[in-house]
């Protein structure tokens, strides 16, 4: 049972590494859709990345080691979740070397690594989009975890595994708490993600970049690498949400064997081509904030999460 | 007193008696320099250890509390002094911090940079023995002796460069600040003895108060600790004092001095006043998390290093306060478990300040020993001209933003992890507002991470602002001794939190009776049970370096390794300058924009005509209008009415003998 827990895990891993670009390219197909356009098709995001991979890195002169290593580091960090999410099983070796909230201070440390790099060479852009993407970053945090706090009230556990065990157990279970979460959870996805009303991931104008300001002077294969890392962080927060509120479908502890394992494989399919269409939709719909409307946007997530949390507490329900 | 065996506390004696010594012999050289910084800082380094060492043994080993009653002081008041859980935690604290701090000392002091090294040695190493006697202690004469001397060596290490006037009246201020609060604490013991007229800590812990005077006496301390460990608002002397004094006092200041303070009040709410109202616990939860909140914002907006990192300092104050305050809040509650778990999260967080502040402090020193600059403004690029610190600086920046797997994120998931336990408090109202600080704390330590991003990524980062700081040096190899130990500790309580939880646990143990779980295995940390949250960062480590490696791997086989070096490309704009980085107060603008409420802003625009244009901003702390300058005023008011007797001619204060005499006569007749 050891070994298949480490095929398994193995298997995860490989499985969020293959598909994370997919994703990115399904949600970019959805929204060329929805604006009417004609769709890039579905394995651009590949060829991209094989393109990068080829070229001759181009690194500006002043870049130290640091600037280097860190497309390195954010590809291993985003793997490393990727390992710990419960994406198609609970039962997983490297599940338990953190919980929801270390997983969170895991994003952390990827996002710390992309802004001292984008302030390495010494641009104004590049530090003008890491400061942006740290402000975005501790707006986003305090409502992320209120939003796990109300998960924890749930279930007793701010493990995944646990949280998804738990839903499992009583699968007609529905909190009203959760729905404010689960909104909260969106906005916050989006904005952690440089996704629209905060950050636009196709811009070309410098000045209102976030994201894309801090890759500028990223060439050739470290580019590909940090565009990798960008595509599977956007994959593990839709995978969280998935464990967290639509946790239908993902192989329980106990219940994992081979069969069990193709309905997750399908369930997650599924249930990413959904997200991605809901996310295009999302992304159509709305338009993207000024910067400074950005403190608002996410105290509205806090906000609902906190309502979420609220609602449980005076309801009480149990 | 049973006689039980005390070895433990006597070899610790003798290790503060050496460090008194070491300081003495610094003295005596007569030309010190060299002796100074090659034998006798390594010395006290050594002592250092020893006493960490001693400490941790005593802490792991489970021992039974040791005293020892000294015939000095008082006829009928001799020095009393005991070892338990708490004292030889921060004992071990003290230890391990200090002999990094100690070690960088020796390359650091040199004659002609204010106090000679003989003097500035037998200051330090005061300092330390009075820090170690006034956790020692087991009176409340001794304690207050050790604690004035511990703020009088501090004082005059402070004001090392006293010739320059803000230094002399930074140091002033933390005086004055410093025997406010030690006014506070002796009353607070004079409260604390309850009519007994004993002042040894073992008559207080079991003096019975009403809850009016336990309030009272807690209060006392809240006050008193809470101005040396700068809670907001007795803060004001951390920024001032910090910036002034050289960059390994600084660190002693802050890594050690403040954790003084913790212990004193963990003393006397845990261990004399037996923690008794729930309120207690929401007056300091609420305390702690204001001031981490206000010294996290006011670190973002400071372009002087220094400054910044005491604001830090306020900040993780304010977090250790909020794990004190949270536990006292659970164990009123009769949570006795989640009481221990925020206790410990707030020892694992003051034990690995102490680590990741004085590192952060000691390359502060590095730095302005290579570049004469403490403004921001002025540098930036030290990455290429002083790896060794710049490196080190990064282990401690990622370790205080609270990322994953350094130590900072081992303590502050810990106290996130108590927080989740707050609806089970059984008060209304309470059960619901205190999970909000959770969300205080995260946005703290997201906000922290935003400070130290800005932090190493001006100063090391980017390109050089000045053309002078081409020229800047690496840090000599003691330094880089120093920096390399606490960053080794930043690292192993990172990985191994067990190194820090374990004796964490046997304070807890003592203060509460109740343990966390800290046994098991060595790879997962998990607090209460398994099933509810674990966290490892030796695998976290471990998963991010083998896939960083693999990563590699296949990238140099699947594609290549070429490398072109070209000019940085900054979507081509041309003609792109150092000085148009992003500056340090290019850094905190969204911050004054987003939390304006908390600062009080002076703002200079340049008119058009103005050759060459100036913007100058000023940024000031509200408390300081609204709470000080009106205190100073009305001390001055007093002392102009009481002047009016102090005529200067000495008829006149004879005549005030004669009168105050013919008093006191008939009162006695």
């Amino acid at each position: 049972m050891r070994a298949i827990t480490i095929v398994r895990q193995f298997g995860e891993v490989a499985l969020a590494i293959a598909i994370a670009p997919l994703f990115a390219g399904w949600i970019a197909q959805c929204r060329a859709w929805l604006q009417n356009r004609s769709a890039p098709p579905l394995r651009q995001p590949y060829r991209m990345l094989r393109k990068l991979f080829l070229k001759d890195a181009a690194l500006a002169a002043t870049a130290s080691p640091l600037f280097r290593l860190t497309p390195y580091v954010l590809f291993g960090t985003m793997v490393l979740a990727a390992a710990i999410i419960p994406s198609l099983a609970t039962d997983l070796p490297f599940a338990r070397a953190a919980d929801a909230i270390a997983l969170i201070g895991l994003f952390a440390t990827a996002r710390v690594f992309l802004s001292l790099a984008a302030m390495d060479i010494g641009t104004a852009f590049g530090s003008m989009g890491a400061r942006r993407e740290m402000m975005v970053g501790f707006l986003a945090e305090p409502a992320l975890l209120m939003v796990l706090f109300n998960a924890f009230l749930l279930s007793g556990s701010t493990a995944l595994p646990s949280l998804v065990d738990n839903y499992s157990a009583h699968p007609s279970f529905i909190d009203p708490s959760v729905i404010f979460a689960a909104v909260a959870f969106v906005m916050v996805l989006l904005a952690e993600n440089a996704r629209i009303p905060i950050d636009n991931p196709a811009t070309h104008l410098e000045l209102t970049m976030i994201h894309e300001a801090m890759l500028l002077e990223y060439s050739a294969r470290h580019l590909a690498l940090v565009e990798w890392a960008s595509n599977l962080k956007l994959f593990n927060y839709a995978c969280i949400g998935f464990a967290l509120f639509l946790p239908w479908g993902i192989a329980t502890h106990g219940a994992d064997g081979g069969g069990a394992m193709l309905i997750a494989i399908a369930a997650l399919l599924v249930k990413l081509i959904a997200a991605g269409a809901a996310l295009a939709l999302i992304e159509s719909l709305s338009a993207k904030v000024r910067i400074f409307r950005a403190p608002e946007y996410l105290a509205m997530a806090f906000l609902l999460a906190v309502l979420g949390l609220l609602v449980h507490l005076l309801l009480g329900v149990r | 007193m049973p006689a039980v065996a005390n070895h433990d506390l006597r070899y610790l004696l003798a290790l503060v008696a050496l460090w008194v010594f070491l300081g003495v012999a610094g003295l005596l050289t007569s030309r010190g320099g060299r002796l100074v910084a090659r034998v006798l800082f390594p010395m006290g380094a050594l002592v250092c250890l020893l006493v960490a060492v001693l400490a941790g043994v005593f802490l792991v080993s489970g021992l039974a509390p040791q005293v020892i009653v000294l015939p000095l002081g008082l006829p009928d008041l001799p020095f009393h002094l005991r070892l338990d859980a708490l004292s030889s935690f921060f004992l071990l604290l003290l230890g391990v911090a200090g002999a990094g701090i100690s070690i960088f000392s020796a390359g650091y002091f040199r004659t002609g940079e204010g106090t000679a090294p003989g003097l500035m040695g037998l200051q330090y190493h005061v300092f330390l023995a009075s820090m170690a006697v006034v956790i020692l202690a087991d009176d409340a004469y001794l304690f207050m002796v050790a604690w004035e001397t511990m703020a009088l060596s501090s004082y005059f290490l402070v004001t090392s460069q006293h010739r320059i006037p803000e230094i002399r009246r930074a140091g002033f201020l933390y005086l004055l600040m410093a025997h406010v609060g030690a006014t506070c604490i002796l009353l607070s013991f004079g409260v604390l003895q309850g009519g007994s007229w004993q002042f040894t800590f073992d008559a207080m812990r079991h003096a019975s108060l009403t809850p009016f005077w336990a309030s009272t006496a807690f209060l006392l301390a809240l006050l008193g600790f809470g101005a040396k460990a700068g809670l907001v608002p007795l803060h004001v002397w951390l920024p001032e004092a910090h910036p002034a004094a050289p960059s390994p006092v600084s660190a002693m200041m802050s890594g050690l001095m403040l954790k003084t303070a913790v212990y004193g009040m963990l003393r006397i709410s845990f261990d004399l006043l037996h923690v008794r109202f729930w309120q207690w616990g929401v007056l300091v939860l609420a305390l702690g998390l204001f001031s981490a909140l206000y010294g996290a914002i006011f670190a973002a907006v400071q372009t002087d290093m220094k400054r910044l990192l005491a604001y830090s300092s306020i900040e993780n104050i304010g977090i250790i306060f909020a794990g004190i305050g949270l536990s006292i809040l659970f164990e009123t509650c009769n949570l006795h478990l989640f009481a221990a778990l925020a206790l410990c999260a707030a020892l694992v967080h003051a034990l690995n300040h102490s680590l990741f502040k004085s590192l952060l402090f000691l390359t502060t020193g590095s730095v302005l020993h290579a570049t004469g600059q403490r403004n921001l403004g002025k540098l930036g690029g030290l990455i290429r001209r002083m790896p060794w610190v710049a490196s080190i600086a990064l282990v401690g920046t990622l370790a205080i933003a609270g990322l994953p797997p350094f130590n900072g994120f081992v303590s502050e998931w810990l106290l996130l992890q108590s927080f989740l336990f707050t609806p089970q408090i059984p008060h209304a109202f309470v059960n619901m507002f205190v999970p909000l600080g959770a969300a205080v704390l995260a946005l703290t330590a997201a906000l922290a991470a935003y400070v130290m991003v800005k932090f190493y990524g001006v100063v090391f980062l980017g390109q050089p602002r000045e053309a002078s700081l081409a020229e800047a040096r690496d840090a000599n190899w003691l330094e880089r001794l120093g920096l390399v130990w606490l960053a080794l500790g930043c690292i192993a309580i990172g990985i191994i939190p067990q190194l820090a939880l374990r004796p964490a646990s046997a304070v807890t143990g003592m203060l509460l009776g109740e343990r966390i779980r800290t046994t098991g295995s060595l790879w997962f940390i998990a607090p209460i049970a398994s099933r509810q949250a674990t966290y490892s960062g030796i695998i976290l480590l471990a998963g991010i370096v083998g896939v960083v490696g693999v990563t590699f791997l296949l990238v140099r086989m699947m594609a290549h390794g070429r490398v072109r070096r070209v000019p940085a490309w900054d979507c081509g704009y041309p003609h792109q300058t150092a000085r148009m980085q992003d500056t340090a107060e290019g850094f905190g603008q969204p911050i004054r924009h987003m939390f304006g409420a908390f600062f009080r802003m002076e703002r200079d625009l340049p008119l058009p005509t103005d050759n060459p244009p100036r913007y100058r901003i000023r940024i000031e702390d509200r408390f300081w209008r609204a709470i000080y300058l009106p205190i100073a005023r009305a001390v001055q008011w007093l002392a102009g009415l009481v002047s009016v007797v102090q005529g200067g001619s000495l008829s006149i204060y004879l005549l005030f003998s004669f009168f105050t005499l013919i008093v006191l006569l008939v009162f006695v007749l």
